[in-house]
């Protein structure tokens, strides 16, 4: 008994040195994990752990952007759309129907995979910038619809009071943790799976994958909704951890910006990325309106950040740094440590 | 009521043709969705602020000043910053939307976030069918269309026209045929800056200024282009009348118009590329592989 422990142990030990130790980019997702887990441990003040949460949910947000525009190439504007829609499903659900958050927040991601296809199915025909132009038009005109009712709806200010995640801040830090880090693994493994690659071949090539006898239509449809069903999740996490939904924070123009800020920012195409984006500028947003001095200049420095990031690393931070402490063997394609002089695989020399 | 429809109509959709005609300049001829670019109307109309009312300058000297001040600004931005990041299509969206952020940003620290007025370039009024009309609006209008036929005219008549033409429609094949296309983005630039300066400095008088004053003509110009269809001069001109006066329809009619003008003006743009997907008169792009 002892022994078959041992084995395994020991199996999953030679696997852990083997295939993570090996590469400095899965020795930090490791590290990132552990943090993330371990962070209540260190501090248990709410402050803190509330940046973490939002991060948390905003970094499922970011990944379901990357899915869709990044992967697939289709810009997408309003990617707002989706975190309003469910936000605003689940808020109302909450408020009228007094439908538990446990439900209310699956229901809102079906509202958003709805709302993707209704958003999918017209601008299936536009491509490029008309795409990306036409999906900014969404949330805005959701945002007028939300305006004419606001008996239903609470109008501009929005609704509030609504249940909370779970009541404790601990607990409603690890929903959020424990949902970044699965979702994240879910939306990983689906960009490496074969409809992953299809995505990215759409993004670089759509005749050519067409021409390879690939219904795009069906996997832009199909890109769609599992964006607005991740989106979604984060939307009905968010409006309950605030336990408030207005159109200013979930529908508003600049939630839309803010997303693929955070995604370019880390580096698209890559899920990890934007998740890496959210957790340096979301933190250093709430860092910069701490401090009087710098309060009023927060939104030029957090601008000011960006642009020179990105003038010096325009592919995003975090494709940058694996860039920098790796690299691919030009034989077998597996990733190495920048300071290898010969594949650990193949063994072919590293250039 | 009918009057004054007409006449803010015209008035809203010169000011989005102008704003329109740029952007889409600058994105058929180095492929760049600048979503600074009403960032660049708002500084011409903080400098006509600076200029005309604190100043005190002379109403054409400083429409000129202005001008040339935000054209220069826009010229070396697209030098020095996005030309760098050029080749990443995504990075360039952020890349400006920071930059309208730094504008919004800077004119928030220079002039604090209330609203400022300032007085009219040509102080008072015509009357025109019986209908009272102010000089500004009247010169507002007629600089508009005077600028919207020069931009036409230096597109179509000029050499330098049909090198922007040629590059909007095939960068390489345009390279190949000795022009320098590096060149040509700097000059659409300046040229697609230089009429969001004008009607930033035409507005001045009109509208209330704001820092964030950039955000609703930014939305309501990227419907424009859209409906009109990229890197037509016609189309956005067609279409920032199409949705000027479905605005100023909604906002003179509906009550809590203000609300509602650009969910309804979003909406016609949908509709309308729904059925036309390249916009009315848009150039079919070749894919590009």
């Amino acid at each position: 008994m002892i022994s078959i422990l041992t084995a395994y142990l020991g199996r999953a030990y030679r696997e852990f040195r083997d295939e993570v130790l090996v590469l400095p980019s899965k020795v930090l997702l490791v590290l990132f994990c552990l943090a993330l887990f371990l962070l209540p441990a260190i501090t248990s003040q709410p402050y803190v752990l509330r940046i973490v949460i939002l991060a948390c949910i905003f970094g499922i947000f970011a990944a379901s952007w990357d899915l869709l525009s990044g992967f697939t190439g289709q810009l997408n504007f309003g990617h707002a759309l989706f975190f309003g829609v469910a936000g605003y499903t689940s808020a109302l659900l909450n408020m009228h129907v007094n439908l538990p958050p446990g439900l209310t927040i699956p229901l809102g991601a079906l509202a958003a995979v709805v709302a993707g296809l209704i958003v999918g199915v017209p601008c299936l025909r536009l491509r490029g910038p008309y795409l990306a132009l036409a999906t900014l038009a969404f949330p805005l005109i959701l945002t007028g619809i939300i305006y004419i009712f606001p008996a239903l709806t609470g109008g501009e200010r929005g609704v509030s009071g609504l249940d909370p995640l779970s009541g404790s801040r601990l607990i409603d830090y690890y929903i959020a943790a424990v949902l970044l880090l699965g979702l994240g693994f879910i939306m990983w493994k689906i960009t490496s799976s074969k409809t992953g690659i299809i995505f990215h071949a759409i993004r670089e090539d759509e005749v050519a994958v067409r021409a390879s006898g690939i219904n795009t239509t069906r996997y832009k449809l199909l890109a769609f909704c599992l964006s607005g069903l991740f989106a979604g999740i984060a939307g009905g996490l968010y409006v309950h951890f605030l336990r408030a939904a207005s159109p200013i924070s979930t529908l508003h123009i600049l939630v839309s910006f803010q997303v693929i800020i955070w995604a370019i920012f880390g580096g698209i195409a890559t899920i990890y990325g934007p998740i890496v984006g959210v957790f340096i500028l979301v933190p250093l947003t709430e860092v910069l309106s701490i401090f009087p001095v710098v309060s009023d200049l927060r939104m030029l420095l957090f601008a000011l950040v960006i642009l020179l990031v990105l003038m010096f690393m325009p592919e995003g931070i975090s494709t940058w740094v694996r860039d920098k402490v790796e690299k691919e063997c030009p034989r077998c394609k597996i990733r190495n440590i920048a300071t290898r002089k010969q594949c650990r695989v193949c063994g072919a020399e590293l250039g | 009521m009918i009057e004054g429809i007409i006449v803010s109509g015209l008035i809203t959709s010169g000011v989005y043709a102008l704003l329109a005609v740029g952007f889409s300049l600058i994105y058929g001829a180095a492929r760049i969705i600048n979503l600074a670019h009403t960032a660049f109307y708002m500084l011409a109309a903080y400098f006509i602020y600076i200029l005309a009312s604190s100043l005190g300058l002379n109403a054409v000297l400083s429409v000129f000043l202005s001008v040339a001040a935000v054209t220069v600004i826009g010229v070396l931005v697209y030098m020095f910053i996005i030309e760098r990041v050029r080749a990443h299509e995504t990075t360039v969206l952020i890349v400006t939307i920071a930059l309208a952020i730094i504008i919004q940003e800077v004119v928030l620290i220079a002039f604090g976030g209330h609203f400022l007025g300032t007085s009219a370039l040509i102080p008072g009024f015509a009357t025109i069918v019986g209908v009272k009309v102010s000089w500004q609006r009247i010169l507002t209008f007629g600089t508009v269309l005077v600028i919207l036929v020069a931009a036409w005219a230096l597109l179509m008549r000029t050499k330098l026209g049909v090198a922007i033409r040629a590059t909007a429609q095939d960068r390489e094949v345009a390279n190949l045929m000795g022009i320098n296309v590096g060149r040509i983005g700097m000059i659409t630039m300046g040229i697609a800056v230089a009429l969001a300066a004008v009607a930033g400095a035409l507005v001045a008088p009109l509208f209330t200024l704001t820092p964030y004053m950039w955000m609703p003509p930014l939305v309501m110009i990227l419907a424009v282009v859209v409906l009109g269809g990229l890197g037509s001069i016609k189309g956005s001109f067609l279409g920032a009348l199409i949705l000027g006066f479905a605005e100023t329809l909604v906002v003179f009619l509906v009550p809590e118009g203000g609300y509602l003008k650009l969910a309804i003006a979003l909406t016609v743009m949908l509709a309308v590329i729904l059925i036309r997907p390249e916009g009315l008169f848009g150039v079919s792009f070749e894919e590009e592989r």
